[in-house]
């Protein structure tokens, strides 16, 4: 199971709770997951979201890969300057 | 060399971390170099773009006919010319583009024209009859907050909170962020400080307008030139715009002259096309600088509370901000940045923060240099040092005692790994500069920042000539030197002399997908990119000359510019150099290259400290700058030169937001200071020299080490500057700019005691 | 409305051209002649973008009309270096990197070269006063100084 922790504004989308654990083995299937379970999820997730894991930061990267004991963050889409 | 900047560095490299001059310079100091409005074309018509005079109008009526029959009109467009586009992140930048049924600001286009000169098409604007209903307005970010504000979108509902509002508003969403229990932590602090801050709207302020030549056949084909900070983002939002396909519209990107985030996305490349499509020739359109100022993105103004709870010793127990971004009138600011970057710096068990993205009528805002990301420092880091100074402890040493560190658990989520905050504290405590003496109505400030960087879509084509020479080709527009910098990556990693690298930004339809110059991508994700395909190039190197040893690929190293046989048992043969390769490629298999195409990841954060002196007149309250450091953490400097520039750039946007710059609005809503006369960005005899110390702790996630540094450097300088003014003249200011009247009043204030 | 035949000498080049009464010699260098080097970044004076050499003293190119040129010299960035070896200022920029961008380049080579002519000797602050009408919002113009400091230090040694 990954730990994923949502960014506060995620929480009431995703039942009240901003820790989640979940089977995933990469990005992709992380973000089906959270869908499946947390519908509402939907339209924040395909407004553009970054997924750090372990601290790294991915901004569009499906196969990027997700060890079970991983830190993964979801956080709003980044952008710059 | 000029050698200004003190770096400390770990590894060696041949190449990296010297200042050879840059491939585009002799281009660039003979006038031959070719910006956004240098391009011709034969047969081309000039266009102009009529604006909104009012800040909210619906717009009942537009007649074109009297400009459409006078002689030398090619083409007029309006918003029946744009379809609203398929693509939902499209929408927003189709009515930016062109009004629709309402204009949103003071400035925003309404028709556009195309004749056979800039007087018969200015002649024509004059003959475009447009009927407004005037609408009430909003500018002001907390004003538009109110109830009882005039909304802009009567369609617009909060995102972010549930249930879903039922009623319109100006708040486009909220976002939300943090951890532990901030109530309980202020209840464990012995002082706790409370302020709210204001900063006005700045622009990027470069000094190229935005400028295209758009040319588009009855085929379909189109071209387009433009300057941009990222062409294949042009192409793909042009193409959505008019309904071509991507393949169909190739982009070429000019030099730019600068961007910072302003040229991240469109606003005149879609008119110029739909003209030119019309016309049936090429189009060229270029902005005047009451344009830019009045209709491109400034960068958000915001109104934020912070509160910071700290023990006696130092130790912070609670932070909390409630930050409110106006960006302009679509959704869209950067307070998510602003909300996740507030307390980055620290160290915090107990945090939270809250944004809320505003629209006002006002243009809408465009990324600028860590957008975001400034405004919420400046309030943040006013407040440390104002909790430094009420439990008598070294404003340095107060950042250390709190700093994030490897293994933070920072205020937007993640755990650091190495960062080089504590390194940049560090070094500023032991600099000449923080031990200086200063004068009378001198005060010494400092501050933090920090900023994300960014990978993405990148990919590069590296080619060897026959002459053992290399090309190398990326997709990102060269904004302040990177050219020099993938020369220098390219030719290390192939163990040529620089000279022999030519680095080219290619068009859209010569390498897949870049991702736009944003985000301080370029020298690290372009970087890593470069380094891959000369790595690629020099595993076909080593075949090729295995094949003519007849030995195995295995056996065969590339070292110092060579493939020479991997150890002894691999036989003698004399080594050959990338030339020596290079021609005889033709009889070997063909031509020789390198690719890269990926999404880079692995970029690591960046973290910086400011150290500034400044004088205060009493008498007139104009604050001097008088020394200026910047401290940051590059973790590989591929070119200083460069990299101490971005520093120092930074750095004195940072000292005109703080003291000068500001968006003036009318009562009517209209912009009051659309120019470079009354929006005065710094000029040479306002700055000191900015020194810089480049720090360089490597990033893991790139080979070389590099880190964005393009920034960083414009989140301290708010706080740090209104710090030193703070310790100069005893007052603290938490609006910005901190202009003469606004300090004398508060110098009077206090000498009155007020 | 007719044009105005305007006959003057650009780069040392004896030209002549046609333009409209309210032309201004910016928009006749860029537009009419193909001598793009010179830039627009305002259009009313602010930002020296526009900086050519008229009769041997500074101007703004956008607050001249094209028409004034007749019968005058205009040195443009085009005519700074002769054949291609550099002036010592175009030489100085690359080497301290006083460029990022470079839009702003051409009006601060021009202006450089304009107080160098009259003074070899300025000081930091003269420096930074004579080129407080040229506007670079890249450089925080630290290296910008640096190399025209540099530049005179050399031409004077030389
Ligand atoms: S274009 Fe002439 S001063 Fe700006
Ligand atoms: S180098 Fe970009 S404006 Fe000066």
């Amino acid at each position: 199971m990954v730990k994923v922790v949502l960014w506060g504004s995620l929480k009431q989308a995703a039942g009240g709770k901003t820790e989640l654990n979940l089977e995933a083995k990469n990005v992709r299937e992380l973000l089906d997951r959270l869908v499946e379970q947390y519908p509402k999820l939907e339209g924040h997730l395909d407004q553009g979201v970054s997924v750090s894991i372990d601290g790294v930061l991915f901004r569009d990267a499906w196969f990027a890969p997700i060890k079970p004991d991983s830190e993964v963050y979801l956080l709003p889409r980044l952008a710059g300057g | 060399m000029p050698d200004q900047g003190q770096i400390a560095t770990k590894r060696k490299f041949k190449l990296v971390g010297t200042r050879p001059v840059r491939p585009d310079g002799v281009d660039k100091v003979t006038g031959r170099a070719r910006f956004g409005a240098d391009m011709t074309a034969p047969g081309m018509l000039h266009a102009l773009i009529l604006r909104s005079p009012h800040a909210h109008a619906r717009i009942k009526s537009i007649d074109t006919s009297r400009a459409e029959r006078l002689p030398g009109v090619k083409a007029v467009v309006t918003r029946d010319d744009f379809a609203l586009p398929e693509r939902r992140d499209l929408v927003d930048i189709c009515y930016n583009v062109m009004a629709r049924e309402k204009a949103l600001y003071d400035g925003h286009a309404v028709a556009a024209v195309a004749a056979v000169s800039k007087p018969v098409a200015r002649e024509a604007l004059r003959r475009i009859k447009v009927v407004y209903e005037i609408l009430p307005h909003v500018t002001d970010v907390d004003e538009a907050m109110k109830p009882n504000a005039p909304i802009l979108h009567k369609d617009m509902r909060t995102k972010g909170i549930d249930p879903k509002p039922s009623k319109a508003s100006n708040v486009a969403r909220q976002w939300e962020f943090g951890h532990g229990d901030v109530d309980r932590g202020f209840t464990e602090a012995d002082i706790v400080v409370e302020r709210t801050f204001k900063t006005a709207a700045t622009h990027q302020g470069y000094i190229e307008p935005h400028a295209c030549l758009a040319s588009v056949g009855s085929d379909g084909q189109g071209d387009l030139w433009c300057c941009t900070q990222g062409h294949y983002m042009v192409r793909n939002a042009c193409a959505g715009l008019l309904g071509m396909k991507v393949s169909q519209l190739r982009v070429t990107a000019s030099e730019i002259g600068g961007g910072f985030g302003g040229k991240t996305t469109v606003f005149i490349e879609p008119v110029a096309l739909a003209l030119s499509r019309k016309a049936g020739r090429p189009v060229k359109l270029v902005m005047s600088r009451n344009e830019v100022f009045r209709a491109t993105g400034p960068t958000a103004s915001s109104s934020t509370d912070v509160k910071i709870g700290v023990k006696k010793n130092g130790q912070i127990t609670a932070a909390k901000a409630v930050l409110r971004y106006q960006g302009g009138a679509f959704a869209g600011s950067p307070v998510q940045f602003g909300a996740m970057t507030a307390f980055a710096c620290y160290d915090l068990k107990n945090v939270q923060t809250i944004g809320y993205d505003v629209v006002t009528n006002r243009p809408k805002q465009a990324a600028y240099r860590a957008p975001g990301a400034p405004l919420a420092a400046f309030a943040i880091e006013s407040v440390i040092d104002e909790l430094a100074t009420k439990i008598r402890m070294d404003p340095l040493e107060f950042r250390l005692l709190n700093a994030a560190r490897e293994g933070t658990k920072s205020s937007y989520g993640p755990t650091f790994g190495p960062i080089g905050l504590e390194a940049t504290l560090e070094e500023s405590k032991g600099h000449p500069h923080h031990l200086a003496p200063l004068g009378p109505n001198q005060g010494r400030g400092v501050a933090c920042g920090f900023w994300f960087n960014f990978g993405g879509n990148t990919c590069v084509s590296l080619n060897i000539g026959e002459d053992g020479t290399v090309c190398l080709s990326v997709g990102n527009p060269d904004i302040g030197g990177s050219r020099a910098s993938m020369c220098l990556m390219a030719a290390e990693e192939l163990g040529v002399p620089y000279e022999r690298v030519r680095t080219i930004i290619a068009d859209t339809a010569a390498l897949g997908y870049n991702e736009v110059t944003d985000g301080s991508r370029v020298t690290f994700a372009v970087g890593m990119a470069t380094i891959k395909a000369a790595q690629a190039a020099k595993v076909k190197l080593c075949e090729r000359a295995a094949k003519i040893w007849d030995i195995s690929p295995e056996a065969v190293v590339w070292e110092d510019g060579h493939a020479r046989p991997a150890g002894a048992n691999a036989g003698t043969f004399k080594p050959m150099s990338l030339a020596d390769i290079a021609a005889v490629a033709g009889s070997t298999g063909g031509p020789i290259a390198g690719h890269s195409e990926a999404n880079a990841d692995g970029a690591g954060v960046s973290f910086a400290t400011h150290m500034v002196d400044v004088e205060v007149d009493p008498e007139t309250g104009r604050v001097t700058v008088l020394r200026y450091t910047v401290f940051q953490d590059a973790g590989k400097a591929i070119h200083p030169s460069y990299v101490e520039g971005q520093f120092q750039g930074g750095a004195a946007q940072g000292v005109g937001w703080a003291l000068n710059e500001e968006y003036i609005y009318g009562e009517d809503g209209r912009l009051q200071n659309a120019g470079f006369l009354d929006y005065r960005i710094p000029v040479a005899s306002d700055l000191p020299f900015i020194d810089t110390v480049i720090l360089e702790i490597p990033n893991p996630g790139h080979p070389y080490g590099v880190r964005g540094v393009g920034e960083t450097s414009i989140v301290p300088p708010l706080a740090a500057i209104a710090n030193a003014v703070s310790a100069a003249a005893g007052v603290r200011h938490t609006q910005l700019p901190m202009s003469p009247p606004r300090i004398l009043k508060s110098i009077m204030e206090k000498r009155d005691g007020v | 409305m007719s044009q105005i035949p305007v006959t003057t000498t650009i780069n040392g080049d004896a030209t002549e051209f046609l333009c409209e009464a309210d032309e201004t010699l910016l928009d006749v260098l860029r537009d009419r002649l193909e001598l793009s080097g010179t830039k627009e970044g305002c259009g009313t004076g602010d930002c020296g973008a526009c900086s050519v050499m008229l009769d041997g003293r500074l101007v703004c190119s956008c607050l001249v009309l094209g028409a004034e040129a007749e019968g005058r010299e205009v040195e443009t960035i085009e005519g700074m270096a002769e054949g291609d070896t550099l002036h010592p200022l175009q030489k100085k920029f690359l080497e301290h990197a006083a460029l990022q961008c470079g839009v702003c380049t051409p009006g601060f080579l021009i202006a450089a070269k304009a107080l160098l002519e009259t003074n070899l000797d300025p000081t930091e602050t003269e420096v930074r006063y004579w080129l407080a009408g040229n506007l670079c919002r890249c450089t925080g113009y630290d290296k910008i100084v640096r190399a025209v400091l540099d530049t005179a230090a050399e031409m004077r040694s030389a």
